[in-house]
């Protein structure tokens, strides 16, 4: 999601003001009580209380720890991820660890990477490693104190393993038994911290905190599952075309749906309020709505991806510039030229969005998969009219974002907050409204990835070596209009558009990037690696064409221009190796390698595919080499890699959202084909070791694929494919 | 007219519509939310539950078509089977976001039910139907093979 971990941590952390300015952007000038306390999100215990409870880790009379994580796990990991650090230093039992959501308070949660509570770009554990250690390391060292004194004995003759606190003579105690005494001791304010040798989890294992539940089908686990007394449930008839807002509707034969209570206008939509799900799903139907179309996209995607195309044959705003790229082409023996389009893509989550809302006039409680809980927070406040403390969201467990959650203009909970306030303008009595989107909704709702097209012009010299690269790339901006706008976007060009490209480190002498900025109505978002979806694409099918026209070997070829990147190097020479690179392959099998950097991590990818009897790929295995810095939890490193291949593969083979005349064609899973178990390669997943600072593990396993699988398919074929998805051409 | 229903060896009598698909019985009446709303269509499997022992897609199926049927769902589903995915589901930390599990739980214990060792090709077809969008594919068919490991054991 958010690049700002491409700079160094320090310059990255933003101030407090950069924070408020933030905040103003995201809900509209809603400062309004900023500057006050967000409420209780450190707790304190106080004399006598039993519970130890720092904003961190919680120590429970009952022996357990509970870890509060104040990142969102959406399936990422992160929650276990942050158990694992608390745990390690801790010494805590693996048995004994729990996770709960922070409450929304940037004070004290806030991402250290954003200045504001929230998730994403791949940061969970980057920005936490030091500080969820630390807290770990706090809270033993109180525990180790409490015990001192109780004995009567020197805090360094007691030692602390696997959950119990012990000392020489054989006395010995439980976490939940000193946790009170441990509540009143000093927080320490640099607790010593373990050195790696003494870790216990950390690079070892550390099985997730989620799985015996997501097992069970355990009640209240995601925001779908929010049940409340006397709740409605709102579905909304949507506008059809991207930039509509409704302008007059008929409820009379919704009205008649049994179970149905009302029909409001919102902004977004018109909504049908039920006593349950069905009926307002089935009334939602049955509304008839005028639309104002004076501001909508009426444009089919066709001729969009031709605007975008054309847009790329004129000069572009100058997004990255390194010695002379044109003198590079003009001295050339050979130019390689190529142009690509990618299509919208939808996230798809596997849980469509959802936000639950109370609101009694004087306040509101939001409970939601929650990514940036600031932003929500403080959209809630301004559209109830309400000061920031009388605000509480309830983060739950989400199913899947893969960026979809992540909305710089918190849309589900904003709705839901107008839905509210309507119901109870109307002199209602409160009730929880829980708003429920459908696969319908989600499909066609936009906060695509965007559409894009590049222009590449590659000039070799007699011995296939690049000279100059001239790159260009047009596709609506995801952050200028948003809140993030002024960190990341300079000079009008989104540092997200043509990443990947601009801080390429293949060696060559002359480089130009520029970018052209699209306009639609159709809304765009951050998909799973962002920029890199298309950049990694473009860049390692172009290497793979040159090393082609030079007559090299493409591990070879990149090895020999990557001679100032070792990671980079590091990453493709254990892929390769692994994957047996230059081994003969059987019959009707074909090899496709690709590199991508993306978040900090490195990432190489092998894929050798076959074809079917109809002509379609099938990718037969995956190997993949990941350099995320020190693996703090390996098992979920690949499960994040494995993952993110599907993710990858899925989208390449089949996905793309088309619209005709304004309106998306595809409406479920009927249309939008997603990768199933029989699409699914093999994958392998190596972890270079390392000590450098831990870096991000989402997202960086998807760009590589895409490439990978088309260079494969360019050796059996000779040809790449430039167009996306592989299904145009027949290939899947 | 009431529907009378089994669910997880409960008899119940159900007064609504009776166009009502189960899913939305199941999560919404009976505030059994392990039954996952992915598509609404029969095109995900995350709603996945047994009637009569069968894995059926609870979104189309309607209270209307269950009546005197016996409905096994996440929260009640047990045996040697189930036990056994159950077990290689945590052995493996098959989950990521976890929202299509309670479905590919089901699938996989009616297949090890009605195939214990199932070959690539038999995950295939009884696994194709239910997605999941974080892709855990390749722990899903690991898992099932583990499971049918420790069910010969």
């Amino acid at each position: 999601m958010l690049h700002l971990l491409d700079k160094p941590l320090a310059a990255a952390k933003p101030s407090r003001r950069s924070f408020l300015k933030l905040s103003a952007g995201a809900a509209g000038g809603l400062l309004i009580g900023l500057n006050m306390p967000y409420g209780s999100g450190a707790a304190k215990a106080a004399e006598g209380t039993a519970e130890f409870a720092q904003p961190f880790v919680h120590i429970r009379p009952d022996n357990k720890v509970v870890v509060i994580s104040k990142h969102l796990d959406k399936g990422q990991g992160a929650a276990t991820g942050l158990a694992t650090l608390v745990a390690d230093e801790l010494d805590a039992d693996r048995a004994q660890v729990e996770v709960e959501f922070a409450p929304s308070n940037p004070e004290v949660y806030k991402n250290l990477l954003f200045g504001l509570q929230g998730t994403g770009g791949s940061t969970a554990i980057a920005n936490s490693f030091l500080q969820y250690r630390e807290a770990g390391a706090a809270a033993k060292a109180m525990l180790v104190a409490a015990a001192a004194k109780q004995w009567e004995v020197d805090p360094a003759s007691v030692t602390v393993e696997k959950g119990m606190v012990k000392h020489g003579s054989g006395k010995q105690a439980t976490f939940g038994e000193l946790a009170g005494a441990a509540a009143l001791q000093d927080v320490p304010e640099k607790p010593k911290l373990k050195s790696p040798d003494e870790w216990v989890y950390i690079g070892k294992s550390f099985p997730r905190v989620d799985t015996k539940m997501k097992t069970v089908g355990a009640p209240s686990t995601y925001g779908m599952d929010v049940q409340h007394e006397n709740m409605l449930v709102a579905v909304l008839a949507r506008p059809p075309k991207f930039g509509s807002v409704p302008k007059t509707f008929d409820a009379s034969e919704a009205k008649k749906v049994k179970g149905v209570i009302d029909v409001i206008s919102v902004p977004s939509g018109v909504a049908v309020l039920a006593e349950s799900t069905w009926p307002a799903i089935k009334a939602r139907d049955l509304v008839e709505v005028e639309w104002d179309e004076s501001a909508a996209e009426t444009r089919s995607s066709s001729e969009m991806l031709a605007d975008l195309k054309s847009m790329t044959g004129e000069p572009g705003l100058e997004a990255h510039v390194h010695g002379d790229a044109e003198a590079g082409l003009a001295n050339a023996a050979k130019i390689v030229e190529a142009d690509y389009t990618f299509p919208f893509l939808a996230h798809a989550p596997m849980e469509p969005l959802d936000a639950t809302i109370l609101f009694d006039g004087k306040s509101a409680t939001v409970w939601t998969g929650s990514q940036l809980q600031t932003i929500d927070h403080n959209v809630t406040a301004g559209v109830l009219g309400l000061s920031p403390e009388n605000v509480k969201i309830e983060t739950l467990w989400a199913g899947g974002s893969f960026g979809r959650r992540a909305q710089p203009d918190s849309h589900p909970v904003a709705e839901a907050a107008h839905l509210a306030k309507a119901w109870a303008d109307a002199g209602n009595a409160p009730r929880p409204i829980k708003v429920v989107w459908t696969r319908e909704d989600d499909i066609k709702g936009g906060y695509y990835r965007p559409m894009v097209a590049h222009k590449v012009r590659v000039g070799l010299d007699a011995d296939g070596n690049p000279l100059g690269w001239h790159h260009r790339v047009a596709s609506k901006s995801i952050l200028i209009g948003s809140p993030f706008e002024q960190f990341l976007v300079k000079e009008g060009v989104d540092e997200t558009t043509a990443e990947g490209v601009t801080d390429m480190t293949y060696t060559v002498p002359g480089i130009r990037v520029e970018v052209h900025n699209a306009k639609t109505a159709v809304p765009v978002l951050w998909w799973r690696s962002v920029g890199h979806t298309h950049t990694a694409y473009v860049m390692e099918t172009m290497i793979d064409r040159l090393a082609r026209e030079a007559g090299k070997d493409p591990v070879d070829y990149r090895m020999a221009l990557l001679k100032d990147d070792p990671r980079k190097l590091g990453v493709l020479k254990l892929a390769a190796e692994k994957a047996g690179w230059g081994d003969p392959l059987p019959q009707g099998r074909y090899r496709g390698v690709a590199v991508q950097k993306s978040f900090n991590t490195y990432v190489a990818e092998v894929a050798e595919i076959s074809f079917r009897e109809d002509g379609t790929v099938k990718v037969e295995k995956v190997t993949c080499a990941a350099d995320c810095g020190i693996p703090v939890n390996p098992d979920n490193i690949r499960a994040q890699v494995e993952g993110a291949v599907g993710y990858g593969l899925g989208a390449i083979l089949r996905n793309e959202i088309t619209l005709t005349d304004g309106e998306v064609d595809q409406a479920n899973f009927d249309t939008y084909l997603p990768i199933r178990i029989s699409d699914m390669p093999q994958v392998e997943v190596h972890i270079v070791p390392s000590t450098e600072a831990p870096t991000g593990i989402g997202e960086p396993g998807t760009p590589p694929v895409g490439p990978a699988v088309a260079n494969a398919i360019a050796a059996a074929k000779g040809e790449w494919v430039s167009e996306l998805p592989l299904s145009k051409h027949g290939l899947a | 007219m009431a529907v009378n229903v089994t669910i997880n060896g409960v008899e119940r009598s159900i007064d609504t519509d009776p166009e009502t698909p189960l899913l939305w019985v199941l999560r919404d009446e009976l505030k059994m939310t392990g039954t996952k709303f992915g598509c609404g269509i029969a095109q995900c499997g995350a709603c996945t539950v047994h009637l009569d022992g069968y894995p059926t897609r609870s979104c189309q199926t309607y209270l209307s078509d269950v009546e005197g049927a016996s409905i096994t769902t996440i929260e009640g589903v047990e045996g040697k089977a189930a036990e056994a995915v159950r077990a290689a589901w945590r052995e493996l930390d098959v989950p990521q976001c976890g929202y299509c599990q309670s479905g590919q739980i089901l699938a996989a214990t009616a297949l090890l039910t009605e195939t214990p060792k199932p070959s690539d090709e038999d995950i295939d077809a009884a696994m194709d139907g239910n997605v999941c969008r974080c892709a855990t594919y390749v722990r899903i068919r690991a898992a099932i093979h583990r499971a049918a490991e420790t069910m010969e054991g």
